[in-house]
């Protein structure tokens, strides 16, 4: 281990260590992104026509089945060796995620607070916006959480489809050049981007709930996290 | 050639079906890898998840290793460890094992805690041991969560298990990673297509698994 060259990074990668985060981030949070895009009209058709939860919840079951190497390389056929090709499937990862925890905490709402949203003369679009999505909050967070830290861990993967995976393909140059350092700085910037992501998430909670306890943890059993989204706190594959 | 061409391509190529480099003992190898790690981080992960889910303590020591296990990422985990302690089982193990435990750990300890305290407390004014208690009264009707933890685990290590390959040991990831360097696209897709195959094998596995080993009355309430 080589402390002195723990920053400099060959100039193969074509990037300075600051780019490689950058492009990491890039790399990471724009799938994520996408998928809360998609996921939020998605889950509220889940909502409208129950009927459609099932079979969304199985296609996703089975997209998410597919390791991302796999996915990687599937797609290399089509999109060829570029972001996109990393990108897709980390979209696809978070809706996984995204969709059931989204669903459950707008399915949580209690029927009361809605059946007042609609007596003080709330549309259906309006009562969505402003009273289901804001007590949904937690739970979409909660689920934004799992899907942004593996998103993080995974875009290393890309390094194996040539130089797609930003930090990761730091990894493969210390595999390269024999520099455990490098893999050590990879490892570390990326877990401190991940709990940097996840902490940031918590404050943006906090601030979306100015109604909820600040300090102690939610005790009673409504308040604990659906099974279903705490069966989906996956980790990076 | 699309991508339907290059997997009929594979797999009617019989010079895969045979050898070390052979369809089968890719398969064997990778299976091996699997069941090993998920062995492992069963034995760590259950005991503890279960205890703690008994007694209801330490959630958030948990909740922060969870987030920490799912921070690390596996394939950088792998290269370090294999350049810091040479090739060999321990340096993939170890990376499949981290992964895999938070999944298990997470959803085990919550399974305990959504469990339903009237027959726990039940079965207590009976004059059940704690033991009794854990194991008669709470496992069975947590064992629907439990199992799904081991899933997602389990198909987690089953993926990123192809990254041995990366390490020059086998299994799937062969495929994948000598058909990239030999620009033989056919061999990448084949290697894909059997390793999606294996994760949705396992899925149908932890299906059965269910079917067979949940209690009908605590199924039909999950």
């Amino acid at each position: 281990m080589n402390w002195d060259r723990f920053f400099d990074i060959p100039s193969d990668l074509q990037h300075s260590w600051l780019g490689l985060v950058g492009l990491h981030l890039r790399e990471a949070l724009l799938p994520v992104l996408a998928g809360l895009l998609i996921s939020l009209p998605l889950a509220q058709l889940c909502v409208r026509f129950r009927w459609l939860y099932p079979p969304v919840l199985w296609v996703t079951t089975v997209l998410y089945a597919i390791p991302s190497l796999a996915f990687f390389v599937l797609l290399i056929d089509y999109t060829g060796q570029t972001e996109l090709t990393v990108m897709i499937p980390l979209t696809v990862y978070s809706l996984v995620v995204l969709v059931p925890a989204i669903v459950d905490g707008v399915r949580s709402v209690p029927q009361e607070t809605l059946a007042a949203a609609t007596a003080m003369g709330f549309g259906p679009v309006r009562r969505y916006v402003q009273v289901q999505l804001p007590i949904a909050v937690p739970a979409i967070v909660a689920g934004l959480r799992v899907a942004t830290v593996s998103s993080i861990s995974l875009v290393s993967v890309g390094a194996l489809i040539g130089n797609q995976g930003a930090l990761g393909n730091m990894i493969n140059d210390a595999n390269i050049y024999n520099r455990p350092e490098l893999a050590l700085n990879a490892v570390l910037s990326m877990a401190v981007l991940a709990i940097l992501a996840d902490a940031l998430l918590v404050a943006v909670r906090v601030l979306l709930t100015p109604w909820m306890p600040r300090r102690s943890r939610p005790t009673t059993k409504a308040d604990r996290p659906e099974p279903a989204a705490a069966a989906l706190e996956d980790a990076a594959r | 050639m699309n991508l339907f061409h290059f997997i009929s391509d594979f797999f009617n190529d019989s010079a895969h079906w045979q050898g070390y480099d052979g369809i089968p003992t890719r398969v064997g190898e990778h299976i091996q890898y699997t069941l090993q790690a998920l062995g492992i981080a069963a034995l760590i992960a259950l005991p503890v998840g279960l205890v703690t889910g008994h007694y209801g303590r330490g959630g958030n020591a948990l909740a922060f290793i969870a987030v920490a296990g799912r921070a690390l990422p596996t394939f950088g985990l792998l290269v370090l460890m294999t350049l810091l302690v040479g090739f060999g089982m321990v340096n993939v193990m170890t990376p499949l094992v981290i992964l895999a435990v938070p999944p298990i750990l997470v959803t085990t300890y919550e399974a305990m805690r959504s469990v339903d305290p009237s027959p726990v407390d039940a079965a207590r004014g009976m004059g059940m041991g704690e033991l009794g208690v854990l194991f008669q009264v709470e496992v069975p009707a947590a064992l629907p969560l439990i199992l799904s933890g081991l899933r997602s685990a389990a198909i987690q290590i089953v993926s990123t298990a192809t990254i041995a390959a990366y390490v020059a040991l086998g299994g799937l990831g062969r495929y994948i990673v000598d058909g990239l360097y030999q620009r033989n696209y056919e061999k990448v897709v084949g290697g894909a297509t059997l390793v999606a195959g294996l994760a949705l094998v396992t899925l149908g596995v932890f299906w059965a698994a269910g079917r067979f080993a949940v209690s009908p009355g605590v199924r039909r309430r999950a």
